[in-house]
């Protein structure tokens, strides 16, 4: 197939490897090496996109990261990408792409009438138009979305793997252009471990798209030296195609590494994209810079580019993108396109340069070549519909000559690049003679070189790359430098640009653009400075000038520039919105990286989880656990299930797996000291062997986490946290030992997963332990703890009970924990053991009245509000007591702990139920406002009572006792009456968390 | 033994293998470093001084001492039998404020070595462990995905031990996998 763009020979591409590839539908050819943007350019489509607001016909502008206009729809089904600019996608065999934000198609566009709309569709024409009838907006801003957002995400979940990476270095190198690729040379040498990044498929930055030459010899050939030195120095690693987009605190930068499509499908171990996150001692910023765009009527056809662009596709990629070529300038850079596209055949119909002089070597060149230059030239309009086919040009006040052509290259000066030098909030400074921002004083171990810092030739890039690098080096301690000698480079000199020839428009009519991706004009900018938003900031809101996904790399400083000129102020003292990351845009897997399906959070098992899967439990996250919930046998509901377990243990024996309570191993000297500071209640009087129910406050006074905890000797203790609380009661008592009371002498060591831990309830849990054990049940009291040995296996057996039925706790070390568990149940059998899961453990509890931290308290609660007064010790200091005197903490209408019966036995009220006190009628007053007294914080059926019960947290509940309270409920007023919070014999109160 | 099917924990591949270790007795001792008697009752069983540097470790024939704080270490063991060395500590140390808990059951060792090691490890630990700044008898505690792990380089080549909590020790072990599938033999990609 015929690519009528392609020059006969030359580039970078391989002409060997044809790739096929769809845009819109339609086959085309490129070759290996091609991006999107050069291989539609081979084959003459300038045609690739409608704008963003008036849906105007756009083409390729650019070559690079800065492209605004040819933004794509890439790929299919899950694998599609929205707003991919062409030309950073490397082609591939096969790849298909889609225009975005036309319908029906690119050259019918029905959204094209917002063009010929556009005196209605001024800068912030929504905030103005939308604003009324305001109820209207909600039905209004559909329809803005649906016009708006250019792309379509996927709706699949993304098939592709994505991963992050770490790495480390001394000397980080952004960019591989010829600055970039001389620091890595010199820091290299030196020794140090370099890192180079740079976003392209292939080193050499700006001298891929030049004919420049250095020591004689075609660049690329230096190029290729460097690298060949780079990758023989062991500590050097090259990342290409992996832009950095951020740059944080501490030299910490981000990156983001492209595999090339076509590899990453085949092998799906390999990720689509990588996140590099590295810490470098030294950056070197060798981002080199973008070239700045003119502003004029109508200078968004397609077939109007940067123009460097347009010798970077003949150079690189072999593409001529036009025949007849106009160029438009403010600097001398341009007439290297016109010589380079002259020498490749094309016919260059004259050189429009709008400073008043061309006087220096490139323009000499170029006229002797026979072309011809229009000096103080004014761009007032182009023509042509899908393409331009003509440039507009007048001279004074000559009369306007219409220039035929298919392509228009036009160049404003060069704008360095420095974004990641202002993320790592370096200072920026303005380069009147560059007219455009450059780096200035920096925060951060970091140094520039190159055309970022506005080095005005390639030999000046190189020194400073040299120089850069070996200093960096030098800092990290590697200064053993052997003399570096700066290759010679043969350059012209230039004359100066005249920056305003590119951001001051020509005054008449035709839309002048300044940020082509987001539709903002001259006129807009205008018109924003005239109603108030003349400050950068506002510009930006009110106008969008610099959001989307090019973030305004090309139109930012025309547009500043032109504010700047229009208040009568220094640019500087406009200044430029926040850099922020990312400079790129990126996918957001590959932010996720590979945390995502089985690898997206931890999950933790107990050591028999296998048994309950086995034995069909289904199970309930607690935190990153997973607990068995209820063990449903066959065709049984939740709620048969649950009633059964419930039913076994309070008649016979039931069995829990109560591993994941949190275990915390704590002695020393001062250990009692030390509990005694941490519980509320009492520990000194607590005897070796006993346990002790103890309540844990935060200083305000609020219950933070409870558990039962063993004194197993004199000054050795073993606490347990509840479940979620295990990591944050540890870093608890931590920062109290570490930062209040260094003096106490005290370990604590975290023991959660050294045990796993079996409770077993019910009248024959005695029955069935006694034959297993050599440990003296009869003469253990309720509370206490013993070592021993169960089933052979060394034990530690506590007598507790969390269900308020006979009880015992059984550790053994985690990996002997099924041994154990099997046994028991093989055991029990006889006594009809039933395993019972979490939900059975809630309503056992809640039977007796027994609080779970995080269900009956939110953190407001404290001791006094749950009724447990006794457990509050008068008699010692505890962290938490001087905020139980607070007044606060004594108001009698606090929310109390009380006990709930619906009218109803089997009405069991939704957990988080709000309560009313007086009858209230919803179906006439559904909007008034009704007091709220308390809401429901457990609730569930319980079989062993026969009927609902719930617990829950109602203003003055204790004084309100035997009262009768309302729940709203579907429509409902259910009727609920207020009790003591235990609903089974309210003796014998034994207790753990 | 414990339930988890373990018997597959062993995956190799260009440049990396990755294998469950047999269990090992694993100690957590705490005690002042700067008191004499604590570090000569450490030595007297151990054979080895706690050593007081930041993530450092000490090796011996009995057992090795792994840093994990200033006033913390493991004590692991292939020979030694977890309670008879507690015991033994628990004797020296008599009278000296110091803690000797048992914590093998709480952790599992993954044995991560070949010259891939480290790029697998970078995919998900922010530590550097280029040979200039982490070498062999060095430990630490830091992150492995989402997870805290101690990374203990026991060779050269490199090879590294890595100790991760029990309930984690299957995230852990998927991760490696996950994150060395581009070199493993037999990888369909996870």
């Amino acid at each position: 197939m015929s690519q009528p763009n392609r020059t006969a020979a030359g580039g970078r591409i391989d002409r060997e490897r044809p790739l096929s590839f769809r845009f819109d539908g339609r086959h085309y050819v490129g070759h290996a090496g091609d991006t999107l943007a050069s291989a539609l350019l081979a084959n003459d489509v300038h045609l690739v996109a409608r704008s963003f607001k008036y849906h105007r016909p756009r083409g390729i502008l650019s070559m690079g990261v800065e492209e605004p206009n040819a933004l794509v729809q890439l790929g299919q089904g899950a694998y599609t990408t929205p707003n991919m600019r062409a030309t950073q996608v490397e082609l591939y065999q096969g790849l298909s792409a889609q225009s975005q934000n036309r319908w029906p198609s690119l050259s019918t566009d029905v959204g094209a009438i917002n063009d010929r709309l556009s005196a209605l569709l001024p800068a912030g024409f929504y905030y103005k138009t939308f604003m009324w009838p305001a109820a209207l907006w909600m039905r209004y801003e559909r329809g803005i979305r649906r016009m708006a957002g250019l792309g379509h995400a996927p709706r699949e979940p993304d098939p592709d793997r994505y991963e992050r990476m770490h790495a480390h270095c001394d000397v980080l190198v952004v960019g591989a252009g010829p600055a970039g690729l001389a620091a890595a040379l010199a820091a290299g040498r030196a020794g140090a471990r370099v890192i180079v990044a740079d976003d392209q498929c292939e080193a050499g930055g700006q001298l891929l798209a030049e004919r420049f030459e250095i020591a004689g010899r075609p660049a690329l050939a230096w190029v290729g030296a460097t690298l060949a030195e780079l990758q023989a120095l062991p500590e050097v690693r090259l990342l290409r195609r992996t832009a950095i987009n951020a740059y944080y605190d501490h030299n910490f930068l981000v990156g983001c590494e492209q595999l090339p499509g076509e590899r990453a499908k085949e092998l799906s171990t390999v990720p689509r994209q990588r996140l590099w996150k590295i810490r470098a001692r030294e950056v070197v910023l060798a981002t080199g810079a973008i070239e700045r765009p003119l502003v004029f009527p109508d200078n968004d056809r397609p077939g109007i580019m940067l123009a460097a662009s347009v010798r970077g596709y003949l150079n690189r990629y072999g593409v001529k993108p036009g025949t007849r070529v106009v160029i438009a300038t403010a600097a001398d850079d341009a007439y290297r396109t016109a010589l380079d596209l002259a020498g490749a055949g094309a016919s260059i119909v004259a050189v429009a340069d709008l400073r008043a002089q061309a006087a220096g070597y490139l323009p000499q060149q170029v006229r002797s070549r026979g072309i011809e230059v229009l000096t103080g030239a004014r761009i007032v309009g182009t023509e042509g519909r899908m393409r331009v086919d003509a440039v507009r040009v007048q001279t004074g006040a000559s009369r306007v000559r219409a220039l035929a052509c298919d392509l228009l290259a036009m160049c404003g000066g060069w704008m360095p690049s420095v974004h990641l030098f202002s993320q790592s909030r370096g200072k920026l400074e303005f380069d009147a003679g560059l007219g455009a921002f450059v780096p200035g004083a920096a925060t951060q171990a970091v140094t520039c070189a190159g055309m970022v810092r506005g080095a005005p030739s390639l030999r000046e890039a190189l020194a400073q790359g040299f120089q850069a690098g070996a200093a960096a080096a030098a800092r990290c301690g590697f200064d053993r430098i052997a003399k570096i000698e700066c290759p010679p480079t043969l350059e012209p000199e230039e004359t100066p640009i005249d920056a305003s020839c590119a951001f001051r428009g020509t005054p008449g009519g035709g839309k002048q653009f300044v940020d082509w991706h987001n539709d903002v004009t001259v006129a807009d900018v205008r018109l924003a400075a005239r109603e108030g938003y003349d400050g950068i900031e506002h510009l930006k809101r009110y106008t969008t000038a610099g959001m989307g996904v090019d973030q305004g790399k090309t139109g930012n400083l025309n547009a500043l520039a032109l504010l700047a000129e229009l208040r009568g102020v220094p640019v500087l003292e406009i200044g430029t919105t926040t850099f922020r990351p990312p400079y790129q845009p990126l996918a957001f897997g590959a932010i996720a990286g590979a945390d995502s399906g089985a690898l997206f959070d931890p999950v933790r098992r107990t050591p028999m989880h296998g048994w309950h899967e086995r034995h069909g439990a289904l199970f309930e996250d607690v935190g990153q656990w997973k607990r068995p919930w209820y063990y449903p046998r066959p065709a049984e509901s939740m709620r048969q299930a649950v009633d059964r377990e419930c039913l076994a243990v309070r008649a016979a024996l039931g069995i829990l797996d109560a591993s994941t309570l949190g275990k915390i191993d704590i002695q020393g000297p001062d250990a009692t000291e030390f509990i005694d500071r941490i519980y509320c209640n009492s520990f000194r009087t607590l005897a070796p062997g006993r346990c002790r129910y103890g309540l844990m406050l935060r200083q305000d006074g609020m219950v933070f986490d409870d558990g039962v905890s063993a004194r197993l000797s004199e000054h050795h203790y073993l606490m347990s946290t509840t479940t979620g609380g295990a990591a944050r009661v540890l870093a608890w008592l931590e920062e109290w030992l570490q930062t209040e009371w260094p003096r106490l002498r005290v370990y604590c060591t975290s023991v959660s997963e050294q045990y796993a831990q079996v409770a077993i309830a019910g009248p024959r849990c005695a029955d069935m332990l006694a034959p297993l054990t050599d440990v003296k049940l009869d003469a253990m009291p309720p509370m206490s703890v013993r070592e021993g040995s169960v089933a052979g296996i060394p034990a530690r057996v506590f007598r507790i009970s969390f269900s308020g039925a006979p009880g015992y706790e059984i550790a053994v070390a985690a990996g002997r924990g099924v041994e154990l568990w099997t046994t028991l149940m093989g055991a029990g059998e006889r006594f009809g053991i039933t395993p019972y899961g979490t939900e059975a453990m809630h309503v056992l509890r809640a039977e007796k009245g027994f609080i779970i931290v995080g269900q009956e308290t939110d953190g407001t609660v404290t001791p006094l509000d749950l009724g447990l007064d006794r457990m509050v010790a008068a008699d010692k200091f505890f962290i938490g007591k001087r905020s139980l005197a607070r007044a606060d903490a004594r108001r009698t209408d606090r929310k109390q702990l009380v006990g709930l019966l619906t009218e109803s036995p089997q009405t069991v009220l939704p957990e988080g139920t709000q309560l009313i006190l007086e009858p209230h009628d919803f179906a006439a007053a559904p909007r008034s406002p009704v007091a709220m007294a308390g809401h429901v914080t457990s609730s569930y059926y319980s079989a062993n009572c026969g009927r609902s019960i719930a617990l829950a947290l109602v203003k003055a509940g204790i004084s309100r006792l035997g009262e009768t309270l309302y729940a709203p409920l579907d429509g409902q007023l259910v009727k609920v009456t207020l009790t003591a919070p235990c609903f089974l014999d309210a003796q014998a109160q034994v207790r753990r968390g | 033994m414990a339930e988890l099917a373990r018997d597959d924990r062993l995956r190799q591949g260009a440049g990396i293998s990755i294998a469950e270790r047999p269990a090992r007795a694993c100690i957590d001792l705490r005690g002042d470093v700067t008191d004499a008697r604590f570090v000569h009752a450490v030595e007297s069983v151990t054979d080895l001084r706690p050593p007081s540097q930041g993530l450092a470790a000490a090796s011996g024939l009995l057992a090795s001492l792994l840093w994990l704080g200033p006033d913390e270490w493991l004590v692991v063991s292939e020979t030694q039998a977890s309670g008879e060395l507690c015991a033994r500590l628990r004797q020296a140390l008599r009278g000296v404020h110091a803690a000797v808990t048992e914590v093998g059951d709480a952790r599992i060792v993954y044995a991560v070595a070949g010259p891939n090691a480290r790029d697998v490890f970078a995919k998900g630990c922010p530590l550097d462990l280029h040979p200039r700044a982490f070498r062999p008898g060095q430990c630490a505690q830091t992150l492995l995905g989402k997870v805290s792990v101690l990374i203990h380089q026991v060779g050269q080549d490199p090879a590294y031990e890595v100790y991760v909590a029990r309930s984690f020790a299957d995230y852990a072990w998927a991760w490696l996998v996950t994150a060395a599938g581009e070199y493993l033999d037999g990888s369909e990609g996870k």
